[in-house]
């Protein structure tokens, strides 16, 4: 296997040394070193592999929108070396089968571990458990479930859920959406969308559904993971939560990190996602959040659409958008470049924490000699323009297109071997 | 005009809104003549798009473009493509390919007008005919021009809306161009059928209709769908007529001046009795007339309006 140097890296925005990398391991950090191929990293700052806790593969079933590989793709040029793939495929990963599938799929690909998310309760449906322990104990060794897209509204599922995945030290990701408070629901319930005459999705469905759960945790002594939160009374729900000390953690997406309702006002439905975008206000409290480790991590709900369920009337059209190649540009703006973080825990934020949530051995690692080689090289100094048709992904559905967002993905290691290399995806990985 | 097309009453700033309303004015005289004809849009192509049912809609909008003389292609989404799944999209394209300069759009989903507007799949102007729970900005035109006509300049009338302003289009639409026509509005309905955020429209809410009554110079009373209470937005329909509901004993605390409106189609019993539906002060009946007189303006404006004022000349033929 070629042995790299990776020239004058700051690591972690801390310092600049050089790394080699061998056999899929980091073999040392310094000066001078030397290695069969050289990587001028002068001006990139070096972050472990990103790992995302949120990412829509749409394999099995939807492959006109996504496969594992092209969504494998995508996340390498996004820098993460691993992603979690959610359940509800077709059909659902609710059985130990369809998990193996797509995890074999995502190693088959080799752009970046696939790791997949089992369904808590059959066919994504609320009523009966899924086989969790089958699926934990599986070639895949699923840790995290979620029947994300549908919340696990019956407290007693719930409840049991959570106690049930104690045994293979499982956690629970709810998608918080109380289905009640949220029937036709279109958009962030406030004055935009008594104006525009949509739906509204209020607030207190996605924080009355934390809260509960939150209070079934620490009632079982149980491990929970809150997905995508939008809202400033979840995050203080959160605080509250962790100041107890309830073993939640909590993820926020780029998208809630940057843009808010007022483009609903356009009526293109490339920003209807689920939950949907908030207000200035709620996005302010998540940056907050975030910088001050209420919210645990950035997972980018990466949902890719064909364009037909986006080119449509408002209500016709699908929830989601696109993520996993702009994400960490969109951290960088939102919170890199305004201070509220620093490079270093944007890797505990984007790297080690979700793959600790997650329980993957292997990612999510220090940049240290003896670790798996897991490295993105982002040049923080570029700007893009976002072009919607410069994707990896099957689908179009991005939400920045036309944006100019800073930062830019250089390479991006899996194991030692370059998944993307001079800003471009390295063709015909092999594992 | 300042607009392309007509998506919101929101569009319209006064001096459009007015100019809007005077030609209408001036074209409700062709109505009463013996050949109710302008030769204005000749040769221009109209299409009623129409993705709801709206018989009364369809039909004025049908009645204004052939007054206008325009070409008119009805389009109902019962018995076509749509129904078999064809995109609004294609459906655009189609009607693009047809050639047409005006689009007027019925349809269940908010939003779809400005949608089909700016996604820029039909060059022709889009005209809202009702979207959804969002805007019917001719009928709010159609309800200015008929309060005028009795009530003068609206700059300072008291407008008072009851009903189930959530789910209206009518409520949103009248709002703003009211608001636009200086008129001081007052919704009224129970908590459970106003908007989050209604305190920041240009308007004021009450929950109490009694209350409400005696400064109106008119008083518009909504629709509201029986369904609403099966999803508990109030108890029953005879709680919500007894709160809510137009009856005699309240139309006689109106002043004297006042008239009393509905957009229609009217749930007689429910929002209003037959009684004050049928009263000499009712305008309802009025407002289905200018409503013909209204859309031919908005069309001439739209479509034809770089030629000129009609004229009596016009009008001769």
């Amino acid at each position: 296997m070629t042995s790299y140097v990776i020239r004058g890296a700051n690591i972690l925005g801390e310092t600049v040394n050089d790394i080699t990398i061998e056999d899929g391991v980091i073999t040392a950090i310094g000066t001078g070193l030397e290695g069969d191929e050289t990587i001028d990293a002068t001006g990139l700052v070096a972050l472990p592999g990103l790992v995302d806790l949120h990412t829509h593969v749409r394999e099995p079933g939807r492959e006109d929108a996504e496969t594992v590989l092209t969504g494998s793709k995508a996340a390498a040029r996004g820098g993460f070396t691993c992603v979690h793939a959610m359940a509800n495929t077709d059909p659902v990963a609710d059985t130990a089968g369809v998990v193996e599938q797509v995890w074999r799929l995502g190693r088959e690909g080799g752009y970046c571990d696939v790791q997949p998310v089992g369904a808590v309760t059959i066919g994504l449906g609320g009523s009966r458990l899924a086989e969790l322990g089958a699926m934990a104990d599986s070639a895949a060794g699923v840790r995290v479930f979620s029947d994300d897209g549908k919340c696990v509204s019956d407290a007693v599922i719930m409840r049991r859920a959570l106690e049930y995945v104690k045994a293979f030290d499982g956690v629970i990701a709810q998608h918080a959406q109380e289905p009640r408070l949220t029937e036709g629901a279109q958009m962030n319930e406030g004055p935009l969308s008594g104006e525009l005459g949509l739906t509204g999705w209020p607030a207190v469905a996605e924080e009355a559904i934390i809260a509960r759960d939150v209070l079934l945790a620490e009632h079982v002594g149980s491990r929970l993971h809150v997905c995508h939160l939008s809202t400033r009374g979840s995050v203080e729900i959160i605080r509250w939560a962790k100041g107890r000390g309830i073993d939640v953690t909590a993820e926020v997406t780029p998208h809630h990190l940057l843009l808010s309702d007022d483009l609903v006002r356009s009526y293109d439905p490339i920003y209807k996602v689920n939950p949907p975008l908030r207000s200035n206000d709620d996005v302010a409290a998540v940056r907050e959040g975030l910088a001050d480790g209420t919210i645990d991590i950035v997972a980018t709900d990466h949902a890719p659409h064909p364009m037909e369920d986006k080119e449509c009337e408002w209500s016709a059209a699908a929830f989601g958008m696109l993520g996993l190649e702009t994400a960490l540009s969109v951290v960088q703006q939102t919170m890199v470049d305004t201070g509220l973080l620093t490079w270093a825990q944007v890797a505990d934020k984007m790297s080690a924490k979700p793959a600790s949530i997650g329980r993957v051995r292997d990612q999510g690692r220090p940049l240290e000699a003896g670790e798996p080689a897991n490295i993105v090289l982002v040049d923080p100094a570029a700007t893009r323009v976002i072009d919607a048709r410069d994707t990896a992904s099957l689908s179009r559905n991005n939400p920045y297109a036309g944006l100019t967002l800073p930062g830019e993905v250089v390479a991006t290691f899996l194991r030692g071997r370059p998944t993307v290399r001079d800003r471009a995806l390295v063709e015909g990985v092999t594992v | 005009m300042t607009f392309t097309h007509l998506l919101s009453a929101g569009d319209l700033d006064r001096t459009d809104a007015i100019r809007i309303l005077d030609t209408a004015e001036e074209l409700l005289g062709v109505a009463s003549r013996p050949i109710k004809k302008l030769p204005t849009l000749r040769g221009r192509t109209v299409v009623n798009l129409f993705f709801e049912d709206s018989t009364r809609t369809r039909i004025s909008f049908e009645a204004a473009a052939k007054r206008l003389s325009a070409d008119v292609i009805n389009f109902s989404a019962k018995g076509s493509s749509v129904s078999k799944g064809e995109s609004l999209k294609d459906t655009a394209l189609t009607l693009q390919a047809m050639g047409a300069d005006a689009v007027v759009v019925r349809h269940q989903h908010s939003g779809a007008p400005h949608r089909l507007a700016k996604a820029k799949w039909t060059n022709g102007a889009v005209i809202n005919a009702g979207d959804g729970t969002h805007e019917h900005p001719t009928q709010a035109l159609l309800d200015a021009f008929t309060m005028r006509r009795h009530l003068g300049d609206l700059e300072g009338k008291n407008i008072t809306i009851v009903g189930d302003v959530l789910h209206s289009r009518v409520a949103r639409s009248n709002a703003l161009l009211l608001d636009t026509l200086g008129a001081n509005v007052t919704l009224v309905a129970p908590p459970t059928l106003l908007p989050v955020g209604v305190e920041k429209w240009p308007v004021d809410t009450s929950y109490d209709l009694d209350s409400s009554l005696e400064k109106a110079d008119a008083v518009m009373m909504l629709r509201v769908q029986q369904e609403r209470m099966n999803a508990a937005f109030f108890p029953s329909a005879r709680e919500y007529s007894r709160r809510y509901g137009l009856d005699t004993p309240r139309l006689n605390r109106l002043p004297d001046h006042a008239i009393v409106m509905h957009p229609g189609p009217m749930n007689r019993g429910m929002e209003i009795t037959a009684d004050v539906a049928d009263h000499v002060r009712s305008v309802i009946v009025e407002q289905v007339t200018n409503g013909v007189a209204v859309r031919m303006a908005v069309l001439y404006l739209l479509l034809g309006g770089a030629a000129g004022e009609p004229t009596s000349e016009e009008g001769t033929e």
